[in-house]
This record gives structure tokens, C-alpha cells and sequence, in this order.
């Protein structure tokens, strides 16, 4: 009896254990060193996930760019960005850089999609009138594809925000010797459940928090899209 | 001197799919519409009015045929010939006073003389007040407005307008076509554009036009041109308006029949 308890308390640690681990981590500062470490490799990931922006909007644009790629997108989209850690773990060997380009795939291909769709959506009818109000090419694209295709590319920014973080989690359990995913795994060997549940907590938290940043900073950014408004 | 000439234009859309016929929206139209002149195109909902007008701006090619202003094909659109649609198409994401920026700005019209044109665009439609609201904010009669102060900010040569009342209220649909009957009745020779209206609604035709085209349903072809020599601004209870309106009603009725 008293061994299955024991176990039990260390498979499933009492919410105070965890509590003192959490606090213990917080007041050492190596649970913020995690989260920074982690938080700043998706940010990274993210500013290269951009690049999906001007792609996605001449992929959505232009029929000859959307034929080229389409079929290369259509093949790498659905391979979801852990298949991709052996092949990037010889690439760029164990590292921030490997933990961004997982990350990266992660952001990148929702962001691109919902652009893509989000021109392809456009009301004709808003270019018809930028363009006979003297609107050349570039005017159009810029000055009214860009802006009624936002709320589409924003969503894809949250979703992928999301997918990313989920990604860089999952990353770091095998190839970092920092952040989350590294924190809980290291306490895994160790059998620290308590700082495995602390750690996961986090992650949670931290994938919410950015979500709802994210979602406040688009209806101040966007208060004209009804799309975005619910 | 006619501005706008159009001639033997016919339009084909190919089908939607390779088994869909093909559609003859418009077959072998031929008007001019001369310069200052106000001219309305009505007919049944299908019988190309929309197509005849986006050829007009240069959104469409006529399959056949063409269209020149001022002896000059018609090609890619431009702002010499703007265009006023029925859903507005307002920039959601600006206000109203850039929304009637946009074209100045493409016109790379300096920033201080911007402001003086917005500014009297804006009173011209009775929206001061309003300038720095966002287009949900507006009831379908001021987003109208709006567009109409957008097209007329860039000093078209012609003022292109689908049904641009058709989707308001009945009320603010009198009221709209009273301040535009007013203003056609006010404005002098060298701020009045050439204007082509398309509409379905007799009453609003006779009010402003100076000419009325009526088109045939399916293919549509021009069935009657009508001038209407009324003063302004018109009176609905005028004999000459109530004669001229009992006049279209029969010929558009006689669509009806044509049709089924
Ligand atoms: N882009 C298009 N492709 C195919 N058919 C079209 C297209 N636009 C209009 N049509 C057809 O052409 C005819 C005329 O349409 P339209 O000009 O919109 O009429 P109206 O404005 O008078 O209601 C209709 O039968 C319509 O279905
Ligand atoms: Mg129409």
C-alpha cells in the first residue's frame, strides 16, 4: 500500500507540491530564463514567418504565381512541423537554429493560407473603384488588397501563433538545452513531476496570453472588421 | 460635340462552365451621349445595364464594338471616368474624409490642396460633421454619399452611377434623388459632368435625366431613347412628368411580356 501511495504522489503530486515548485522556480529566475529563451525563439520563427505575407498576397493575386507554387505548398502543408525535426537536427544540428526553422514551419503555413485566401476574397468591387480612382498596379495592392485581406492574415498570424508555440514545445523536448520544452523534459528525467506540471501550466498560460494579445491588438488595430469583431 | 460614343457594342460572356452556353448580355448597342448630358439607362434587372456601364468605366472589353470619350477608345479604367456603385464599395478601413482622400492621393494632388477639395466634397453632400467616421458607422443614404463625394473628388469627366439608390429605404431613396435633382438643377456648366445613371426606377430617371435609354430584355438592345424636356427641378405632379412616366411604364411592361 504504502509504495502505490508513494508512487501515486509522485505520478500525480498534491497541488501545494506543486505550487512550492512553482514557486521555487519563479523565485530562482529559471523559469522565466526558460520562458525567455522560449518566447524568444518564437518570436524569431515568427518575423521569418512574415515572409508568408508578400507570398501569400502574389500567390492570392496572380494566377501564374498561385499555379508555380501551389502544388509545392500543397505537398509540404500537411507535414506537420515535428516530421520535420530529424531532417532539421541534421541540418542545422541541436540548437536555437533548429528549434526556430520547426517554429518557423509551424507559423508560416497558416499565415500563408488565410492570406492567400484573404485576397482571393477582396471585394472586386473595391478594386474596380481604386482603380477608377487612378489606382495603378502596386496602388492596388498595397493601398486595398493589402488592407481587406488584414483581417483574413491576422487570423492566420493567431492560429499560427498558436501551432508555433505548440511546435516550439515539442522542439525543444528534443533538440535545446533551454526553454519549456527542455525544462520539463530535464525534470522528467529526474522524475520531478511537480516542475513537469509546472512547466506545462506555463506553456498553457503563455499560448492563452498570446492569443488574447493578439486578438485586443488586432480590434484596436482593425475596429472596421466585423469579421474580427466576435 | 458627343463625349461618349458608343458603337455596335455587343457583349458575350462565355459560360460559367465549357457545357454553359454562352450569354449574349448585349447585342449590338450603338448611342452617344453627349457632353454635360444626363442620361439613364433603364431596363429589367439581367438586360446588361450593369455590363453596359462597366465597359463604360473600363472594367469589361466589349466582345464587339467600342466605346470611345472624348475620341478615345476606352481602355484600362481611369479616373476621368469614376464610378459610383449600388454596395458603395467604401474603403472600410479608412473614414470618410479618407476615403475621399484615396483618389486625390492617386492623383498625387498636394497634401494642403487635398484638404480644400475634401472640404468642399464634403458640404457639397451634407456630411459635415462626419468626416472622421468609419463606413459601418454610417446609415446606407450618408455611405452614398460618401462614395459619391469620393467619385466626384477627382474631377471626372464622367460620372458612371449603378442603381446607387436601389438598396436604400424608400425614404432616404426621395431624398437622395431630391439633393440630386437639386443639384443638377443648381450646378453650373463648368462643374456638371457627363452623367450616366443605371437604374430601375422610372420616377428617378424622369426626375434627373436628360435623356432616357430604354433597354430590351435578353439580349439587351436599346428599345426607345426618350428625352425628357421638363424644367428643373421637376415636379412628380407635373402632366408632362405623369404622361412621360405613364409612357415608360408601358414600354417597360411590355418587357415583362417579352420575357415570359
Ligand atoms: N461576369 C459575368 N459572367 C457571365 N455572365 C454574366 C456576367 N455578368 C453578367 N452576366 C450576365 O449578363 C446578363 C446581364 O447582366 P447585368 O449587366 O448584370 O444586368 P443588369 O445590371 O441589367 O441587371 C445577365 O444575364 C447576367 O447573368
Ligand atoms: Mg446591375
Amino acid at each position: 500500500m504504502w509504495v502505490l501511495d508513494e508512487t501515486t504522489r509522485m505520478l500525480l503530486p498534491a497541488p501545494t507540491v506543486v505550487a512550492i515548485a512553482a514557486w521555487d522556480l519563479v523565485a530562482t529566475g529559471e523559469l522565466f530564463r526558460h520562458l525567455f529563451d522560449s518566447l524568444s525563439r518564437e518570436f524569431v520563427a515568427f518575423s521569418w514567418a512574415l515572409t508568408a505575407i508578400p507570398l501569400g498576397i502574389a500567390m492570392g493575386w496572380w494566377k501564374s504565381v498561385h499555379e508555380q507554387l501551389d502544388s509545392l505548398v500543397e505537398i509540404l502543408r500537411p507535414i506537420p512541423p515535428l516530421a520535420w525535426i530529424p531532417l532539421s537536427i541534421l541540418w542545422f544540428g541541436i540548437g536555437d537554429m533548429q528549434n526556430q526553422f520547426i517554429i518557423f514551419l509551424g507559423i508560416f503555413f497558416p499565415i500563408l493560407l488565410n492570406t492567400i485566401t484573404g485576397v482571393k476574397g477582396v471585394e472586386l468591387n473595391l478594386v474596380r473603384a481604386a482603380r477608377c480612382l487612378g489606382a495603378g498596379e502596386g496602388a492596388v495592392l498595397r493601398r486595398v488588397v493589402l488592407h481587406a485581406a488584414l483581417p483574413q492574415i491576422v487570423t492566420g498570424i493567431r492560429i499560427g501563433l498558436g501551432v508555433g508555440w505548440m511546435a516550439l514545445v515539442a522542439a525543444e523536448l528534443v533538440g535545446a538545452s533551454s526553454g519549456l520544452g527542455f525544462m520539463i523534459n530535464d525534470a522528467r528525467t529526474l522524475l520531478r513531476t511537480d516542475i513537469v506540471i509546472v512547466g506545462m501550466i506555463t506553456i498553457g498560460l503563455v499560448g492563452l496570453v498570446l492569443d488574447l494579445l493578439i486578438r485586443e491588438l488586432s480590434h484596436r488595430m482593425l475596429p472596421w472588421s466585423r469579421s474580427l469583431h466576435h | 460635340m458627343s463625349e461618349v460614343n458608343i458603337r455596335n457594342v455587343t457583349k458575350i460572356y462565355p459560360g460559367h462552365s465549357p457545357k454553359d452556353a454562352p450569354v449574349l448580355a448585349l447585342d449590338d448597342i450603338s448611342v452617344n451621349i453627349a457632353d454635360k448630358e444626363f442620361c439613364s439607362i433603364i431596363g429589367h434587372s439581367g438586360c446588361g445595364k450593369t455590363t453596359l456601364l462597366n465597359m463604360l468605366a473600363g472594367f469589361e472589353q466589349p466582345t464587339a464594338g467600342n466605346i470611345t470619350v472624348h475620341g478615345e477608345t476606352v481602355g484600362r479604367p481611369s479616373w476621368s471616368r469614376a464610378m459610383v456603385f449600388q454596395d458603395y464599395a467604401l474603403f472600410p478601413w479608412l473614414t470618410v474624409e479618407q476615403n475621399i482622400s484615396f483618389g486625390l492621393e492617386m492623383k498625387q494632388i498636394p497634401k494642403e490642396k487635398r484638404q480644400s477639395v475634401i472640404d468642399k466634397q464634403i458640404r457639397l453632400v451634407g456630411l459635415a460633421g462626419f468626416e472622421k467616421r468609419y463606413p459601418h458607422q454610417l446609415s446606407g443614404g450618408m455611405k452614398q454619399r460618401v462614395s459619391i463625394a469620393r467619385a466626384l473628388s477627382v474631377d471626372p469627366e464622367v460620372l458612371l452611377m449603378d442603381e446607387p439608390f436601389a438598396a436604400l429605404d424608400a425614404q432616404n431613396r426621395a431624398i437622395m434623388q431630391q439633393e440630386m435633382g437639386r443639384l443638377l438643377a443648381q450646378a453650373d456648366a463648368d462643374v456638371r459632368k457627363t452623367m450616366v445613371l443605371v437604374t430601375h426606377s422610372i420616377e428617378e430617371a424622369i426626375l434627373l435625366s436628360d435623356r432616357i435609354i430604354v433597354l430590351s430584355s435578353r439580349p439587351g438592345r436599346i428599345k426607345e431613347i426618350l428625352m425628357v424636356d421638363l424644367p428643373r427641378p421637376r415636379n412628380e405632379d407635373d402632366p408632362n412628368f405623369i404622361a412621360l412616366r405613364h409612357h415608360l411604364r408601358e414600354l417597360i411592361n411590355e418587357e415583362v411580356g417579352a420575357v415570359e
